[in-house]
């Protein structure tokens, strides 16, 4: 097993309120010490100077469209972008052909995931058979198979009943049920933030109230049943103050927002770049502020990704037909680095953000950075500056509305298991 | 001078419009002599781009090429949008390598246009996207307005009906404001745009108090098989409510104009006799809108080719 010191950089361990100049040494797949001016004893050296070595980010929702449409993305080529975004575990939503509703398929995932993947790929299930949000998957199995929560995503229940019910039976598991909350028949053939942009565009508006009504339908469901409710991609202003409330009021909700919701409005989309189309949708500028407030108050647990590729070929096409979504995985700390030069986060509390509570959420050991445990790493630099072209990043599609942009921040170096997977002039080494 | 393509009244100054409108005035001459044609784009090629089935405004675009000499190419898709979507880069490469001097676009769904020029050499006019704009309809207005009250700036311009889904409704906002106008709206509240304010006019839900003193009353037409049930409950409700006669036309003032950019649902937003006698000035649109659309061709399709050859040179 390789032995690596990193050495001189700033060690941001969330969980133990850890924050100081310090070098790590690894050995054995775990981190073996903690400390100033420690002895490489012969271990590989990797300089950290100027960076920050933070436990491994944890995404809570990426697409990674394997099995079924390897043309947008694959394990690999998800897995592989997740590293260069110093990610070392992803969680990858049911929407694949077929859909992850089946043990069968479970077992697929995370089989490919243990040959092509080099970070840790985690597999949320569909909530219902087929995501058709009428018959409620075998959750057990599925857990017994290696899923960590469920999920329609997209494909909204919008049947009360039946969500009652998928919530209800959640409990035999213990596992959170993921909700992509926009209620369609508000939303209808809306595609971008309903208001002043809207209307400039002449595009039908989705409304923010479309999620709002959903994020309420939800928690008071969630109430009832005791289930544990994550709330996917908040957006909007009103959804960001219902879950805050809900949290006061002691209910097991959880819930994250992605880097494009922090720091997009909807003006993004003003030049019809059907990049910038994306579900839930850009929202305004009051919107985009809640969500910060949220998430520096608490109320927003974690910065989730909401990598979603597409080919060129599926964006190239008139807005209302392209679809929805974005890749983030390797744009995502650059761009939420944007809340630490505001000064609204510390980067201990950035990185509890992305690594130590989206663990947390779903149960995972990891997002901790502590002598003994396993060494899923990122040592990032946080003033790095560097030009985005998707089409030289590591994932298969290039769907991004920061393409072409310049940006600060990079993660340089990603350890899973205590092995590099990833250095910033090296690419990914594994698998 | 202009931009390189017209996809917008949104992205245009106000002296621009003005020279478009001059140019028109002058073109209107052409359209009065008994030869109605003269060589300016001769030797110059014009593209029709009709994803969405148009007879008018195709039709004004082919004549106004047509009496500028250009060589005009209809290029229609039956393009519903349900059916499968096309890549827009694909339509616009194609397009290019046919060397058009300049491409008309009318598309169901706004920013297509956009999207074309982006990829395309050729000038592209915007001839209607989906609720977006539609640049040229908006420019006649203003030049029969112009050419009625002989002037913009100070009048209170009133659009009724359908302004969500409109495009017509859009442009003429956008152009009124510029200049100089006071635009005010009606409609049902459904079909009022969400944030519509933050364009610079007021919206009204009572169309007595929306053409009180009003200039000129814009009515849109109103989309019956799409809107009736839900966006308002029927049409008997909506031509009780917001349809224009002439009793209701009382409140705006005595020398008011009426326009509609067409075709005219008759007894729903328009009254039969209000479309077809003063103050409606319906076909005096028409008619500007092929002098309008000569003048846009000649300011865009005319400009000197890249290569520095002269517009005129004989071939």
């Amino acid at each position: 097993m390789s032995r690596i010191l990193i050495r001189g950089g700033r060690v941001l361990d969330p969980a133990a309120e850890r924050d100081e100049l310090a070098d790590v040494r690894i050995e054995g797949g775990h981190v073996a010490a903690v400390g100033a001016q420690l002895d490489a004893q012969g271990a590989e050296v990797l300089d950290a100077s100027g960076c920050w070595v933070t436990p491994g980010f944890v995404d809570l929702h990426t697409h990674l469209r394997e099995p079924g449409q390897e043309y947008k993305e694959d394990i690999a080529s998800g897995g592989r972008a997740a590293a260069a975004g110093g990610f070392t575990s992803v969680v990858c939503m049911a929407n694949t052909q077929p859909v992850n509703d089946d043990p069968s398929v479970t077992d697929y995932i995370l089989d490919r995931a243990r040959q092509d993947s080099p970070v840790h790929v985690h597999p949320v299930a569909a909530a219902t058979r087929r995501l058709e949000g009428g018959v409620m998957t075998e959750m057990s199995a599925l857990v017994e198979a290696g899923a960590v929560a469920f999920s329609d995503d997209g494909h909204t229940i919008m049947d009360s009943g039946v969500m009652r019910r998928v919530f209800e039976y959640s409990r035999l598991v213990a596992r959170p049920v993921i909700v992509h909350a926009e209620d369609r028949t508000l939303v209808r053939d809306g595609v971008v933030n309903e208001g002043p942009v809207s209307t400039r565009l002449g595009l039908p508006g989705n409304p923010a109230v479309a999620e709002a009504v959903h994020v309420a339908r939800d928690l008071m469901l969630a109430e009832v049943t005791g289930a544990h409710l994550h709330v996917a991609h908040v957006s909007t202003a009103e959804a960001v103050d219902l879950i805050r409330r809900a949290r006061n009021r002691g209910l097991h909700v959880t819930a994250e927002v992605t880097p494009h919701h922090l720091t997009l409005t909807d003006e993004a989309t003003l030049g019809y770049d059907p990049n910038t189309k994306v579900a839930p949708p850009l929202r305004s500028a009051e919107d985009v502020r809640a969500c910060r407030e949220g998430l520096v108050d608490g109320t927003l647990d974690a910065i989730a990704t909401d990598h979603a590729p597409h080919a060129v070929h599926e964006k190239e096409v008139e807005f209302t037909a392209a679809p929805p979504g974005l890749i983030g995985l390797e744009t995502a700390f650059a761009v939420v680095m944007d809340l630490v030069r505001s000064g609204e986060l510390t980067p201990l509390q950035l990185v509890a953000r992305l690594a130590t509570n989206p663990a947390s959420v779903i149960g995972l050991g990891a997002g901790r950075l502590e002598e003994g445990g396993v060494a899923d790493l990122a040592v990032v630099d946080p003033e790095r500056s560097w030009t985005y072209d998707p089409a030289k990043g590591f994932s298969k599609s290039r769907n991004s509305p920061w393409a072409g942009r310049r940006l600060a921040g990079r993660p340089v170096g990603t350890l899973v298991g205590g092995r590099l997977v990833y250095h910033v002039d090296r690419g990914v080494l594994v698998p | 001078m202009i931009g390189r393509d017209l996809l917008g009244i949104e992205d245009l100054e106000r002296g621009e419009i003005e020279l478009i409108l001059e140019t028109a005035e002058r073109m209107k001459e052409v359209g009065r002599r008994e030869v109605k044609k003269v060589p300016t784009l001769r030797g110059r090629t014009i593209v029709n781009l009709f994803f969405e089935p148009s007879t008018r405004t195709r039709t004004s675009f082919e004549i106004a090429g047509k009496r500028l000499s250009a060589d005009v190419v209809n290029f229609s898709t039956s393009g519903s949008s349900l059916k499968k979507a096309e890549s827009i880069l694909d339509t616009a490469k194609t397009l290019d390598a046919m060397d058009p001097d300049a491409v008309v676009v009318r598309h169901q769904v706004a920013g297509v246009p956009k999207q074309i020029a982006d990829a395309l050499d050729a000038p592209v006019i915007n001839a209607g996207d989906g609720a977006h704009e539609h640049p040229t309809q908006a420019l006649l207005d203003l030049l029969t307005v112009w050419e009625e009250k002989e002037r913009v700036d100070g009048l209170t311009v009133t659009i009724v009906g359908d302004i969500l889904h409109s495009r017509v409704a859009r442009s003429n906002i956008y152009g009124f404001l510029k200049m100089g106008a006071e635009v005010r709206l009606a409609a049902p509240p459904p079909m009022i745009p969400p944030g519509v304010e933050a364009l610079g006019v007021k919206s009204y839900t009572s169309l007595r108090e929306a053409i009180d003193g009003a200039d000129v009353v814009m009515v849109l037409r109103i989309q019956k098989e799409r809107l009736e049930g839900a966006f308002f409950p029927s049409i008997r409700e909506y031509a009780a409510t917001f349809g224009l006669d002439r009793a209701k036309l009382r409140y705006a003032k005595d020398d008011a104009i009426v326009m509609h950019p067409g075709p005219v649902n008759r007894g729903v937003e328009l009254a039969h006799d209000l479309a077809d006698h003063r103050p409606s000035v319906i076909l005096d649109q028409v008619r500007n809108g092929v002098a309008l659309r000569m003048a846009v061709l000649y300011l865009l399709a005319g400009r000197a080719p890249k290569d520095g050859e002269p517009a005129e040179e004989e071939r």
